[in-house]
C-alpha cells in the first residue's frame, strides 16, 4: 500500500465527525440536534467496533498482511466516537450532574450496559501502543484485548434495549457482530480438531491391541 | 457547536415557509450531479401542486381559546419535519416526505359500538360541527421531548355528542386508517396495525381534549395526522391518535397499540407524570425542541384542571 493511504483512511474516519460539525454549523441537524448527535456518535462507535473486528477475519480470508496495521486505528476510532457519544450524554443530557448520571447508570439497564461497554474500551485504548504490547507480552495483551468482544456485545445490547419498537437496526448490528464472533469460534474449533481426532485414534489402537 | 435557543431566534430569522417547502429541491441540487438535480427539480415542480393543495389552505374564522398557553410556539418546520408517525416510518424525519401523497379525501369516520345508531360521518361535515378554535398546547412525547403547537379544532365532546353514545358507554376507542399502500410503515409489523388508542369517556368529554384538523392556522399537514386527529395535551403524544377512521364506544377499557406492544412500559392512561418513569428512562425532565437545557416535566403536562379526573387513583399503578 502506498504511504499516503493510511493518512487518507485516517481523514476518512473523521468524516462522520466533520459531517456532524458541518451540519450543526449550517443548522441542518433538524428539529432535535442533540438527539441526532447522540444517535450518530453511537452509530459510528458500533460501526468502528465492527470494522475493527472485521480486520482479522478479512486478513485471514483474503491474505494481505498490511490490513492488520489498520486494526489499531479503527479500534481507536471506535473509542474516539464512544468518547464523543459519552460526552454528549454527560454534557447535553445530564449537564454534568454526576449524581444524576450515577443514578441513571445504576437504574437504567441500557445505560448500565452502554457505560460498561465504554469502560471496557478504556484499557484497550490505553494499551494500544507498541510499548504496552511489549510490556504486557503478546499473549497477555491479546487476552486483554479480547475485551472488545464483550464491549461489542454490550454495545449492541445497549442499542437493542433503548429502541421503542423498531429493533431492525440493532438487529442488523447484532447480526454482523454475531458473524464476526462466529468466525472466531469456528476458527478456534478448527484449530483444536486434530487433538480429539488423535486421541480417538489412539484409543482405537489400544482397543485393537 | 451552535445550537440556538428559541428565545434568541427572531421571527425575521425564521425561514419563510415557501423556501422551506422547497428545501429538498435545494438539497438534491447540492448533493447530486447538476444534470440529475435539474431533472429532479423539474420533476418535483410537476408534482408540487397536488401535494401542497390541502396542507397550505388557511382555515377561515379561527377563534382564540382561553386554553392556549402563551409559551413560545415551536417553529412550523420542526413540527412538520419531526414526527413520530410509525405508519409512515419509525424515523422521525421521514414522515414529512413519505406522507406527501397520502389521500385525505374522500374520508369518512364510522361510529360504532354502544351508540344509539351506528353511522358513517364525512370528515367535512365533522369539521363543521362547531366553530374552529386555535388551541396552543404543550405536547410532550413519551420519549422525552416536547413542542408547543397551535392546533386548530374544537372540543372532542362536540363530535361525541353527535355520536349519541349510550349510557353504558364508558370508553371510546379510536382507530387510525389502515392503508399499507400509502403508508409504508404499515408494511412492517413494528406495531400491530391498525393503530388503536382510547380514552375513558370523562377524559374524552373534557373540554381540553381536542378534535383537531388544522395547525398554524392551516389545514393539518399529512405528517401531523390529517385529516382528523385527537390531541390530548395532558397525556403522552402517542395517546393522540392520528388519521382517525373509526370511533367505537365500549363498556370495556379498549386496548391501545403501545400497551399491546409493551404492557410494562406504556399504560392505557399514559398521563404525563414526572414522578412515574418509563421503565427505561426518566420522565422527570424533557427537551423542548429548540432549547439547549432540559426543563422539568410538569404533572399532567401542566394541565392541572384534569387532576380531578384521576382523584383517588394510584397513578403509579394506572400509569
Amino acid at each position: 500500500m502506498p504511504r499516503w493511504f493510511k493518512p487518507l483512511i485516517f481523514v476518512a474516519c473523521l468524516g462522520p465527525l466533520f459531517r456532524l460539525g458541518w451540519k450543526a454549523y449550517a443548522g441542518l441537524l433538524g428539529a432535535n440536534p442533540i438527539e441526532v448527535i447522540t444517535h450518530s456518535t453511537g452509530d459510528w462507535t458500533l460501526i468502528f467496533l465492527l470494522v475493527t473486528l472485521a480486520i482479522t477475519p478479512l486478513r485471514k480470508i483474503t491474505g494481505p498482511l498490511w490490513l492488520i496495521r489498520y486494526r489499531r486505528m479503527f479500534g481507536l476510532f471506535a473509542f474516539f466516537y464512544a468518547c464523543l457519544h459519552f460526552t454528549t450524554y454527560i454534557w447535553l443530557d445530564k449537564f454534568f450532574d454526576l449524581h444524576e448520571m450515577w443514578a441513571d447508570i445504576a437504574k437504567r439497564k441500557f445505560i448500565t450496559v452502554g457505560f460498561t461497554a465504554f469502560m471496557l474500551l478504556i484499557p484497550l485504548a490505553i494499551t494500544s501502543t507498541s510499548g504496552w504490547i511489549r510490556r504486557l507480552g503478546g499473549k497477555r495483551w491479546q487476552a486483554l484485548h479480547r475485551l472488545i468482544y464483550v464491549s461489542g456485545i454490550l454495545g449492541v445490547i445497549h442499542y437493542l434495549w433503548l429502541v421503542k419498537a423498531d429493533i431492525r437496526k440493532p438487529v442488523e448490528y447484532g447480526t454482523v457482530l454475531g458473524l464476526l464472533l462466529a468466525y472466531r469460534v469456528v476458527e478456534k474449533l478448527r484449530a483444536r480438531k486434530p487433538q480429539p481426532a488423535l486421541a480417538s485414534a489412539k484409543r482405537t489402537t489400544i482397543l485393537q491391541n | 457547536m451552535l445550537i440556538k435557543k428559541t428565545s434568541e431566534i427572531k421571527s425575521s430569522e425564521i425561514t419563510p415557509k415557501s423556501l422551506f417547502v422547497n428545501r429538498r429541491a435545494f438539497l438534491t441540487g447540492a448533493a447530486g450531479a447538476g444534470l440529475a438535480a435539474a431533472a429532479a427539480v423539474g420533476f418535483r415542480k410537476l408534482e408540487a401542486p397536488a401535494e401542497v393543495a390541502l396542507a397550505n389552505t388557511t382555515i377561515e374564522g379561527v377563534q382564540k381559546s382561553s386554553f392556549s398557553t402563551t409559551e413560545t410556539i415551536t417553529p412550523y418546520k420542526d413540527v412538520t419535519n419531526y414526527n413520530n408517525y410509525y405508519e409512515f416510518s419509525t424515523d422521525k424525519y421521514e414522515p414529512a416526505g413519505l406522507a406527501k401523497n397520502f389521500k385525505t379525501r374522500p374520508w369518512t369516520v364510522s361510529v360504532e359500538g354502544l351508540v344509539k345508531k351506528k353511522k358513517s360521518l364525512d370528515v367535512d361535515s365533522i369539521i363543521k360541527l362547531a366553530p374552529a378554535e386555535e388551541r396552543i398546547y404543550r405536547h410532550r412525547c413519551v420519549e422525552g421531548w416536547s413542542i408547543v403547537v397551535p392546533w386548530v379544532g374544537f372540543s372532542l365532546s362536540e363530535l361525541i355528542k353527535q355520536c349519541e353514545p349510550l349510557g353504558n358507554a364508558k370508553f371510546v376507542e379510536f382507530t387510525t386508517i389502515y392503508a399499507p399502500n400509502e403508508m409504508p410503515g404499515q408494511r412492517i409489523a413494528v406495531l400491530d396495525w391498525p393503530y388503536l388508542e382510547g380514552l375513558r369517556m370523562d377524559e374524552a368529554m373534557h373540554p381540553l381534549a381536542l378534535l383537531c384538523f388544522g395547525m398554524y392556522g392551516q389545514v393539518l399537514p399529512n405528517q401531523d395526522g390529517a385529516p382528523l386527529r385527537v390531541v390530548v395535551p395532558w397525556k403522552y403524544g402517542f395517546k393522540s391518535a392520528k388519521a382517525i377512521v373509526k370511533l367505537r364506544f365500549t363498556d370495556q377499557q379498549p386496548s391501545n397499540s403501545w400497551s399491546k406492544s409493551a404492557p410494562s412500559e406504556y399504560g392505557f392512561y399514559s398521563n404525563v407524570n414526572p414522578h412515574v418513569d418509563h421503565p427505561r428512562w426518566s420522565q422527570a425532565t424533557e427537551r423542548r425542541l429548540g432549547e439547549f437545557r432540559k426543563r422539568p416535566t410538569l404533572m399532567f403536562n401542566g394541565y392541572d384542571q384534569v387532576a380531578s379526573l384521576y382523584s383517588g387513583m394510584d397513578l403509579k399503578k394506572y400509569f
